[in-house]
């Protein structure tokens, strides 16, 4: 019996010696560089290691608000941040409508034409992205072309380097990139959808509008509710790659989100500890705002999900 | 024709709009996703001097094939396609063969501390050190200007554990049971018993990691500054910044030998499409071959996680 046991607790041992290499991968990628917020608590400069001498306390943390122009600067960021990530959200119901409408469309080829089509731009890179705006838009690109030739326009305009409207072109080329990829997931929730209900909809006269906003809707608001949250949960971290590429002298003051400044501060100008100081703030108030949700989460539907 | 007149009929009036509405939407959305794609394929194949003009939107004209030709001469270009596939392949088959192996291993009881060492790793979706700390540590462990640096960070991924390990639990526990009692080890279970069963779902992984592996972008740009190392969409995004150099470069080293005609001589405008068409064609060729696959297998995900 005790033979049996030991050879049990022996396998145990053996098979998480199995996975051990990984969990170090995950370990030396993932918690080791959590050391790296040292940094925001010294006078970091790049070539020389850090050493007692160079340790500031919470200097940088305090440059954030003493220092004016940073203070501004940081305020222009937090704008940014905080627009492009409330149009996101408050759009966020569009992949949902996407997946409902396109579940009405009955002629089986056409939906999954478009259903194809319209998820090859999440694919691609944001470099890709960037180079086909680039060439739609630019001063010889069929948009200009086409607005000049018929008169709509006497010059060409500078689509890419205007300043005015970035927060909504960059929306809607995340909106192009995502749509079609994010309405998979709802259409999953359709499918999940018990025919039966239709059908007795059907029986009882329902017409389309009725049976999308009583049946088909509220079916897969669960769904929306939880991408919503982690949308939420996420409201300060919209990447840097989209940004860093569209970036330009023209448009800079209006597209610098957080993660892009960050990024900038440190690659740019050199200013680790600073942009480390910013990063160890954000990663504080993610996990709140990601508490914040999953609360809320638990209160409206009584289930969490983290 | 009497078929729809029935069905119109059936319909109300609020339903057909509804309908003939939704299908004009849906067109143009699809037009507005696939337009642009085929838009800089036909200005590459057709007379720079009319692409310059703008004057090619549907139909290519005088048809050649000289910026191709030109475009893989580039140098540097044919460096960073190495290097794309490299981490393509290299990148993809560690992180399915890893992803299936812990997807299969999360799901041993019998393994030491195992709901632990899950959420250990699962929990690194969540959170993370930030892009500098990040750099520091790759840099630490001298993966910067390496080309493992592309590699091993990518090689556990918790999301897609998730969905190996979601998928694995689906499949009947009598089937690993029955090799147990057959003597069969652990890792001869994963091998002869699970590896057959869960295809479809390594596929997906398969799919999603080429695909993310092709279009890094952020880790050349902040671990690489060897140019042997860039990746092909680093070089791309380079050459939308300065393509009038590389025009001058692309024609200079072609005018000592067979003069073009001007529909061929290489503009910056049909340089910088060349290479967009390069780097985006391996995508656009698998996908409707794979697309298939990962829609079923981000659907198991979808509808039990």
């Amino acid at each position: 019996m005790k033979l049996l046991q030991n050879k049990k607790k022996l396998r145990s041992y053996k098979e998480f010696l199995y996975i051990l290499p990984f969990i170090l991968l995950v370990a030396v990628f993932a918690y080791y560089p959590l050391y790296g917020w040292l940094y925001a608590f010294f006078d970091y400069r790049p070539p020389q290691p850090l050493t007692m001498e160079s340790f500031v306390g919470l200097k940088w943390f305090k440059s954030l608000v003493s220092n004016q122009v940073k203070t501004k600067q940081i305020l222009n960021v937090l704008t940014n941040t905080l627009v492009m990530s409330g149009i996101t959200v408050g759009t966020s119901w569009l992949p949902m409508i996407f997946a409902v409408f396109l579940n009405e469309i009955k002629c089986i080829p056409f939906r999954k034409a478009v259903q194809t089509v319209t998820t090859i731009p999440n694919f691609i890179s944001w470099v890709l992205v960037y180079s086909v705006a680039f060439n739609i838009f630019n001063n010889t690109g069929v948009v200009n072309h086409l607005l000049v030739s018929t008169g709509i326009l006497e010059k060409p305009v500078q689509f890419l380097q205007a300043s005015d409207h970035v927060w909504l072109t960059q929306w809607f080329w995340l909106t192009w990139k995502n749509l079609g990829w994010a309405a998979i997931m709802y259409i999953a929730a359709i499918t999940g959808i018990d025919e039966e209900l239709f059908e007795a909809a059907r029986v009882d006269g329902a017409t389309r509008m009725k049976m999308i906003r009583y049946i088909t809707i509220p079916s897969i608001l669960p769904t929306y509710f939880v991408l919503l949250m982690l949308s939420i949960a996420s409201f300060l971290s919209n990447g840097m790659e989209q940004y860093y590429v569209f970036q330009n002298a023209f448009n800079k003051e209006k597209i610098q989100v957080l993660d892009l400044y960050v990024f900038n501060l440190a690659m740019g100008s050199g200013s680790y500890s600073v942009a480390t100081a910013l990063s160890i703030l954000k990663s504080i108030i993610s996990l709140i705002l990601l508490s914040v949700a999953n609360g809320i989460s638990k209160l409206v539907r009584g289930e969490s999900f983290l | 024709m009497k078929g729809i007149r029935k069905r119109l009929k059936k319909q109300s009036f609020g339903d057909t709009v509804i309908s003939v509405l939704t299908y004009v939407f849906f067109a143009a959305f699809a037009f507005i996703c696939i337009y642009p794609f085929y838009y800089i394929f036909i200005n590459t194949i057709s007379s720079n001097e009319l692409s310059q003009k703008g004057l090619i939107i549907f139909l290519p004209r005088e048809l050649h094939i000289q910026n191709y030709l030109k475009a893989i001469k580039i140098p540097g270009l044919l460096d960073a396609a190495v290097i794309s596939v490299a981490r393509t392949v290299i990148g993809t088959l560690l992180t399915v063969g890893t992803t299936a192996f812990l997807g299969f291993m999360f799901t041993r009881e019998t393994m030491w501390c195992r709901k632990f060492w899950y959420r250990f790793v699962i929990i690194t979706m969540y959170f993370n050190a930030g892009i500098i700390p990040w750099f520091l540590t790759m840099r630490n462990l001298h993966l910067t200007n390496n080309f493992w640096g592309y590699i091993l960070p990518a090689v556990v991924s918790p999301f897609y554990i998730i969905l190996a390990k979601t998928f694995v639990e689906s499949i009947p526990k009598e089937l690993q049971q029955a090799a147990e009692i057959d003597g069969a080890g652990t890792m001869k279970i994963f091998l002869r018993v699970i590896m057959p069963v869960i295809k479809p779902i390594m596929a997906t992984v398969a799919i999603f990691a080429a695909v993310g592996q092709w279009n890094a972008f952020q880790d050349t740009l902040l671990l690489m500054t060897d140019d042997k190392l860039y990746s092909l969409q680093f070089i791309l995004y380079q050459y939308i910044n300065q393509a009038s150099s590389l025009k001058q470069l692309v024609n200079s080293s072609s005018s000592s030998a067979v003069a073009q005609s001007i529909a061929t001589v290489q503009t910056a405008t049909s340089i910088r499409m060349t290479v967009t068409i390069l780097v985006v064609a391996p995508i656009l060729l698998i996908y409707p071959i794979f697309q298939r696959y990962f829609v079923k297998g981000i659907m198991i995900g979808a509808v039990k996680g």
